[in-house]
């Protein structure tokens, strides 16, 4: 890649201290809140050594908060992800009216706060809710248990595959499709053998980033879950309690796996943006 | 071939322009349900309860002085917390963009990493370094500034889970500007300075403000990384999020569904600015 800097005469880039300067506030800005935050975590879940470190993750309540975390994940996601590829199917291949709105709606879940999207399902299926009564006559919790937390999770991740995947199939238009089903296709398998090998990435990129979230959403969590250690505690939670507790290299421990997951996405990430720059929709936001 | 893809087309009434390709009132027949069901009908249950409160009890608990704290405390740290990102979010994307070091494309990377951090995790970090025996914290507490447990704590996590908005907005336009526009600036006779100032700001001002739009927007309503660094002092330090969790804990749903609704129409007015915004930009760059 040239760097079009290098070419320039003097007068169209700035001085070589200017730049050093810059640049080493930059450094300096990212080490203070990014780099050394990241650091300070591991460092701290390792402060008493592994042997702490490794106790504190295999306590019973740890382990069932990953494996609460897990199950959430892999059924928000899944959920997501098929409704991604379906709104996004008929927004972007279809002209109608009302498109824009829907494109909105879609994303309303971003400029919610965490907290009122775990607050509105309190207010629908809580004690006092609106369906609260009739729940209980029934016997189904939904509130301070788990459908609760894979309902806050489903609200909080809802826009992510789906606004990865509408600019990208924007962007590749419907002409594949169209031959497709010229030459005798059926619909699912244009899907199938067209569509799907042409959004695989943008598709893989849009469920990282919602499966990231989904493990370690806290705020919309918090309010559903009830906080019952070992029932609804997922690995967020479980790290506040423990903070809380001050039992801070447990707290720290529990969040370093919540850390490798973050740079594992990154990573992951980064590499499909890298390869694949192409293939998935320059919709940094 | 859009032609004859179009005359190929059953005629039938459809909400869609015709095409050949099929799944249109399936997949948009599901998306509205599970839309309807997932996020508009808590939302809209969530309206009707603030409906049914009443305007006088309404404009009692939106004014109690607890409350408009609150309100002061979020909207406060988010515009402090978002003004910083702007100045730095800019720093940093310009660095990005326009000058090689060794380590650039790390850097880069690691720029997402409040997107995929979790809250809580970002929020304890953050505590653990400013806190007064923390590693930043320490040069921090003889100078007499106090970062965890006081509003500034609350900016210093917000302006960890805006950054990269700032520069993930501004980073493409600084990347699509034209060379030849600086290189004419400079040829008649403008100084680096003065190209800056008027060729360059001009062009990512925009962006720049929509990325301080979404960071500020982001910043109102954040509180996994807030409540662990905030101190959560009541007309101090604490945030409306955390003031909607306490009304909610002691069953105090009207209280919690009013606070609640004053952030929502506030932050769906932002949307609306943002939105837009990024109109705008896109007009003026194609």
């Amino acid at each position: 890649m040239a760097d079009p800097g290098s070419s320039r005469r003097p007068a169209l880039r700035e001085s070589g201290l200017s730049r050093a300067l810059l640049i080493g506030l930059a450094l300096l800005f990212l080490a203070c809140f990014l780099a050394l935050p990241l650091l300070a975590v591991f460092v701290q879940a390792l402060s008493e050594g592994i042997g702490p470190y490794m106790e504190a993750l295999a306590e019973p309540d740890a382990l069932s908060a990953v494996g609460l975390t897990l199950t959430v994940a892999a059924i928000a996601v899944p959920l997501n992800l098929v409704f991604g590829v379906a709104a996004s199917w008929c927004i972007a291949k279809f002209q109608f009216p009302g498109r824009s709105l829907l494109i909105t709606l879609i994303d309303l879940p971003f400029s919610v706060s965490p907290v009122i999207s775990g607050m509105v399902y309190v207010l629908l299926f809580g004690l006092h809710g609106v369906m609260g009564p009739w729940l209980r006559e029934h016997d189904i919790q939904i509130i301070f248990a788990v459908p609760g937390i894979v309902l806050a999770t489903v609200f909080v991740t809802f826009p992510f595959v789906a606004r990865e995947l509408i600019p990208l199939m924007q962007e590749q238009g419907q002409e594949d499709e169209e031959a497709a089903l010229v030459l005798g296709a059926s619909g699912w398998q244009t899907f199938w053998r067209v569509t799907l090998p042409n959004i695989r990435w943008g598709l893989l990129y849009g469920v990282l980033l919602c499966n990231a979230r989904a493990m370690g959403e806290f705020g919309a969590v918090s309010v559903v879950s009830g906080h019952i250690r070992g029932k609804t505690n997922t690995m967020p939670l479980h790290v506040e309690i423990l903070y809380n507790e001050y039992n801070f290299v447990a707290a720290f421990a529990v969040a370093s796996l919540l850390a490798l997951l973050a740079l594992v996405t990154l990573a992951a990430k980064t590499a499909l943006e890298w390869r694949f720059a192409d293939q998935i929709a320059a919709s940094r936001r | 071939m859009t032609a004859t893809a179009a005359s190929l087309a059953p005629a039938r009434r459809s909400l869609a322009k015709p095409t050949i390709l099929p799944g249109f009132g399936a997949t948009l027949g599901f998306t509205l349900v599970y839309l309807g069901l997932v996020v508009l009908l808590p939302l809209g249950v969530m309206a009707l309860k603030a409906a049914g409160v009443g305007p006088a009890q309404f404009w009692d608990i939106a004014t109690q002085p607890r409350v408009l704290h609150a309100f002061r405390v979020s909207f406060g740290c988010a515009l402090v917390a978002a003004a910083i990102n702007g100045v730095f979010g800019l720093i940093v994307a310009w660095v990005l963009v326009r000058y090689d070091f060794p380590g650039r494309k790390l850097v880069d990377a690691m720029v997402d990493l409040p997107f995929a951090l979790p809250t809580a995790v970002a929020g304890i970090a953050l505590a653990a370094l400013y806190a007064p025996n923390g590693w930043i914290g320490q040069f921090l507490a003889p100078l007499g500034i106090k970062v965890a447990f006081t509003p500034l704590g609350i900016v210093v996590a917000l302006v960890f889970i805006g950054l990269p908005f700032v520069v993930r907005t501004v980073e493409p336009v600084l990347q699509d500007l034209e060379a030849e526009v600086e290189e004419a600036a400079a040829s008649l006779g403008a100084t680096r300075l003065q190209t800056f100032t008027r060729v360059l700001v001009p062009a990512f001002l925009p962006a720049l403000m929509t990325g301080f739009a979404l960071s500020f927007a982001r910043g109102v309503g954040e509180y996994g990384s807030v409540i662990f660094i905030a101190g959560n002092l009541p007309g101090v330090s604490e945030i409306v999020p955390l003031l909607i969790v306490i009304r909610l804990e002691q069953f105090d749903y009207a209280g919690a569904t009013v606070i609640a609704t004053v952030m929502l129409v506030v932050s769906f007015l932002m949307l609306l600015g943002i939105n837009l915004l990024q109109r705008w930009t896109r007009a003026r760059h194609g």
